[in-house]
């Protein structure tokens, strides 16, 4: 399966980014292989609907689970609607966050933790 | 004639020189375009005969003809669709819309090939219309929680009754819907007051009517406290100063109360003909 972890570089030692639809970068790491794949995000400038556009490139990428700091309710509802599971409150490197996933330590969230543009600020 | 009223800075007086001037015309029509918060009825007091909701179209999306090609949401410029496409058989694709990012351009239904978008009407507020004494009135309310003001404003413009001089009272700010209130007008007030903010707001202002190519003049409220930065900035920039209302507490208080300028100090309606003139030759 594949994951996303919001990232503000391009490799598995870079911090997680704690905003969702403004992110720096996508990491998508293939838990079966054990690759990255960073990819920019091109909707972290957008005025509005970063965080509905980003959960639509994330879930064009076929990942299973978002692994981020806060999600807003637009993106929230979009990841939700592709069946893309959300892990809030995530923090460290990708690699530690990807680590904290396979040991089950991250709950699912069960609803936005951010306002509306909150990543914004 | 269409006269609008705006200023940079809110808290002006942009509501009392729009229902003074309004009153103190014939043959006039005032319609409040500050749809987030209209208050001209705080002092005209109209019997609003006529009271209708406003709509914008939003899209609406048939699942059963969507091939998920996308192009809605690539093309969308609000970033108001998400497409997601099924991912296997078991799990459908579905297009979500979120209609608070929506402006109501038609681009999707317009591109869609499929023709699985079709658009359909959303309230986004109320406009109402009627008299208070000569002065014929129309106005706008958002309602709350939606943000599309500029639609809900050029609804009201569409009251604008052909032949009667048109007196808007904008919103505050140089943003859209201050536009959508500008736009179309033969005129421009801009109302400020002789203080540092009043200033930085009043460049603004003059800057978006020059952009849009407006004729404006500026009233300067309470004028005998702040600094003089505001005349000098005018003098400088050779932009009429139209008229001066000096502070007074007796109006603060007569507006505290509802009650007109015109009414609470009759000789401003001679003023503000005066004003109309030097509008007139803008």
């Amino acid at each position: 399966m594949k994951l996303c972890i919001t990232s503000e570089g391009t490799t598995p030692d870079a911090a997680v980014d704690p905003r969702f639809g403004r992110c720096r970068y996508f990491m998508i790491h293939d838990t079966d292989t054990g690759a990255y794949e960073a990819v920019e995000n091109g909707q972290a400038g957008f005025s509005g609907g970063a965080g509905i556009q980003s959960a639509q490139a994330v879930a064009g990428k076929g990942v299973s689970a978002v692994l981020t700091g806060n999600v807003g309710p637009n993106a929230f509802q979009a990841l939700n609607a592709a069946g893309i599971r959300i892990y809030t409150g995530v923090a460290g490197t990708v690699a530690e966050a990807v680590r904290a996933y396979a040991e089950g330590k991250l709950a699912a969230t069960a609803g936005p933790t951010a306002g509306p543009k909150s990543g914004t600020r | 004639m269409i006269i609008t009223v705006a200023s940079g800075k809110g808290g002006t007086g942009k509501t009392t020189v729009a229902v003074a001037l309004a009153m103190s015309l014939e043959n006039v029509q005032l319609l409040d375009c500050d749809v987030e918060e209209p208050n001209a009825h705080l002092f005209l007091k109209p019997s609003l005969t006529e009271q209708h909701d406003a709509c914008m179209p939003v899209p609406a999306v048939d699942l059963s003809k969507c091939t998920y090609c996308g192009l809605c949401a690539k093309f969308c410029a609000y970033h108001a669709i998400a497409v997601i496409p099924p991912s296997s058989s078991d799990k459908p694709g579905t297009v979500l819309v979120f209609d608070h990012l929506c402006h109501g351009c038609g681009a999707c239904v317009t591109l869609c090939s499929a023709g699985a978008i079709t658009e359909r009407n959303k309230a986004i507020g109320t406009v109402a219309s009627g008299s208070a004494g000569h002065v014929r009135f129309g106005n706008g309310t958002l309602k709350i929680g939606e943000i599309m003001s500029p639609a809900l404003i050029r609804k009201v413009k569409a009251m604008v009754e052909a032949g009667r001089t048109v007196i808007i009272d904008a919103p505050p700010g140089t943003s859209c819907p201050v536009i959508a209130a500008l736009r179309g007008s033969d005129a421009c007030i801009l109302v400020t007051e002789p203080t540092p903010f009043g200033l930085n707001d009043l460049v603004l202002a003059v800057e978006t009517a020059r952009e849009l190519r407006i004729p404006f003049g500026v009233v300067i409220n309470r004028s005998d406290i702040g600094d003089g930065a505001v005349k000098e900035y005018c003098e400088r920039e050779a932009i009429p100063v139209l008229m001066e209302i000096p502070f007074s507490r007796e109006i603060a208080a007569s507006a505290s109360a509802g009650v007109p300028l015109v009414n609470a100090f009759p000789h401003y309606r001679d003023e503000f003909r005066y004003l109309y003139g030097k509008i007139q030759k803008l």
